[in-house]
């Protein structure tokens, strides 16, 4: 085993490893970095100070609701669907699949303005939402919309390959054993599909929270009641107020490392699971 | 496990955040402005709180809303709820009115001097030494010139840009239109980069290091030379200009239904007062008042200026003319 993976002359593996590392330290090791330099350049109190601010404070509170609320909303919209396309046979199904990858395909811009043309004030629901003082576009429900039709395939696109992989049989055991639907589900369906679920969850999450393009179009921009994360970044940018806009931007990479971390964390756990259950096969 | 995790958070960012964000039920005006004025707003904000506080009693909560001046018209129109519109030019808020109908067509009578508290200019910005010799607008046209200039477009700064280049042309070739058409022709050829708003052009210029020479607000050009560094650009005034001249208006039919007619016309009319026409100064743009531009004298230079109306008769002229599909602006650029 050792001997076939040094088979390699020594000088093309060091040369391979070396591009490797040099790309990655040069696209982004670098410009991480210099997003956390950028930010604390002038000092930790500066740093903190312009994260504890009210319009940072709103955005970042605005970002979190956004998160809650697109994230289960997904995972619900997305075992759902998957259950029904790996499961069963029914008419149409294929459509429905190409529906589920459609956000993907779709501009962040067109994911926008189909709200806009909704329920903005030309559109077909504007004066009806305005005599009844409800806001959605320009307000933050828009912004949930946008976020929720972005995110929408990344828990199912996880789901259904795992869903389908693992095929019936253990489900209509359950049923043959006299299981009702919700039982089958909670007991057998779900703890198979648990890890799978979990990393589709913090893909949704990190898409949700890191969301501008989508986001920016229904926004309005008003500041401290409907800008994002990454809007008040771009904000602070444009105003010349360098430190404050990386010192927010950090926090955003910060919580990328953390998906990241947390991505790792299960594919790893994910692994170990998927090796037991293949061994537990092989002895039965 | 997991499932109760998130329903403690949930409930608690509910409970914190939400009521701030759906419900804020003190009053509120949202002021909907365009790139530039971020910085003058800021400040003329926490003065207008202070001056409605003493009036009336109330305490008011003002929002901004910034980008380029087209933008945010096709923002308010398609229902961002404005109270108050402050954009770069009359024609965007003459659009609001066309398709909306949220305020009269008269709004530009409502208020002195057009509905404009202040005035700007277009000026250019070039780099410290001011290596490209740049002097006046034919040197733009040069070959081997790099320009950076919004697009007309989406950008109310960037309209009236290419008009200050139109009136110097007319001017210099005795209202030859054809002449005048070539030479913006020959300036465009120049642009590398056309940003939606003037901010993206400042920010091309200045922060990315694009381009040999920005045309600019004066206002957005000594902005840029106080908060990055004098020692790093130059403001060079043409041989004449445009007569910038940024309207504001009260979007009627929204304040009505936030009740806040009251607050968002006096918040217009103290623009005009001595404290908002000194904001406006301190922030770079030409106050209406005598006394306060005596006072900042030495930083406005004496520039020759025309009006829109003495070029072209108005904004929606020159809109049909230049700036419409088929205008001239798309018979030079691209097509």
């Amino acid at each position: 085993m050792a001997v076939h993976l040094r088979s390699e002359p020594v000088w093309v593996r060091w040369t391979l490893i070396g591009m490797a590392l040099a790309f990655l330290g040069l696209f982004i090791f670098l410009p991480l970095s210099m997003v956390f330099i950028t930010g604390l350049n002038k000092g930790i109190a500066v740093y903190f100070k312009s994260i504890n601010n009210p319009d940072a404070l709103s955005a970042i509170r605005l970002t979190l609701i956004t998160a809650l609320v697109a994230v289960p909303l997904n995972l619900i919209f997305g075992v759902a669907a998957s259950w029904a396309i790996a499961k069963f046979d029914f008419y149409g199904k294929s459509f429905l699949t190409t529906l589920i990858d459609l956000p993907l395909s779709v501009s962040p811009v067109i994911s926008g303005l189909i709200y806009v043309l909704m329920f903005g004030a030309q559109g077909p629901f504007g004066t009806w939402l305005r005599d009844h003082g409800i806001k959605i576009i320009f307000a933050p429900p828009a912004i949930i919309l946008a976020t929720i039709f972005v995110t929408f395939p990344m828990v199912a696109r996880e789901l259904i390959p795992v869903m389908k992989a693992q095929g019936n049989d253990e489900e209509e055991a359950a049923l043959t054993l006299g299981a009702s639907g919700f039982q089958t589900f909670w007991r057998v369906t779900l703890p198979n599909i648990k890890w799978g679920l979990l990393y589709g969850v913090i893909l949704c999450n990190a898409r949700a929270m890191g969301e501008f393009g989508a986001v920016s179009v229904v926004s309005g921009h008003i500041r401290g009641q409907t800008n994002t994360l990454p809007l008040h970044i771009e904000i602070l940018y444009n105003e010349y107020n360098f430190t404050a806009a990386f010192a927010a931007a950090s926090l955003l990479a910060m919580l990328a490392l953390v998906t990241l971390f947390a991505k790792s964390l299960v594919e790893y756990r994910y692994r170990a699971e998927l090796k037991a259950a293949l061994r537990l096969e092989n002895h039965g | 496990m997991r499932k109760l995790i998130l329903i403690v958070l949930t409930l608690f960012v509910l409970g914190t955040g939400a009521p701030q964000v759906f419900a804020a039920k003190q009053k509120v005006l949202l002021n909907v402005s365009y790139d530039p004025t971020r910085e003058l707003y800021e400040e003329y904000n926490k003065a207008f709180i202070k001056h409605w506080q003493e009036l009336s009693g109330e305490t008011l909560e003002i929002n901004q809303s910034h980008g380029g001046s087209g933008k945010q018209a096709r923002a308010v129109i398609d229902g961002l709820d404005a109270d108050i519109v402050t954009l770069a030019l009359a024609y965007d808020i003459d659009s609001i009115v066309e398709k909306s109908g949220l305020l009269p067509a008269a709004w530009q009578q409502k208020l002195p001097h057009n509905s404009s508290p202040y005035t700007s200019t277009i000026v250019l910005l070039v780099r410290k030494g001011n290596p490209k010799n740049i002097k006046d607008w034919d040197d733009l046209a040069k070959p081997g010139i790099n320009v950076i200039t919004p697009n007309p477009k989406t950008s109310g700064g960037a309209r009236w840009n290419y008009l200050a280049a139109w009136g110097y042309a007319l001017k210099k070739w005795s209202n030859d239109e054809a002449k005048a058409q070539d030479f913006l022709r020959a300036i465009f050829r120049n642009v590398s980069i056309l940003d939606s708003g003037a901010r993206g052009s400042t920010t091309t210029f200045v922060e990315r290091g694009i381009g040999d020479v920005l045309i600019s607000w004066e206002n957005e050009a000594y902005l840029a030379v106080n908060e990055l560094g004098k020692d790093k650009f130059e403001i060079i005034i043409p041989s004449v200009s445009i007569l910038a001249e940024p309207p504001v208006a009260v979007v009627e039919r929204n304040a009505s239904r936030h009740g806040t007619l009251k607050a968002a016309e006096e918040y217009l009319n103290y623009l005009y007062s001595d404290e908002g026409q000194e904001i406006a100064a301190k922030n770079y743009y030409r106050p209406r008042n005598e006394a306060i531009a005596q006072k900042y004298a030495d930083q406005f230079q004496p520039i020759s200026l025309f009006t829109i109306d003495e070029l072209l008769g108005g904004w929606q002229k020159a809109q049909k003319t230049h700036f419409a599909d088929k205008g001239t602006f798309d018979q030079i650029y691209g097509n």
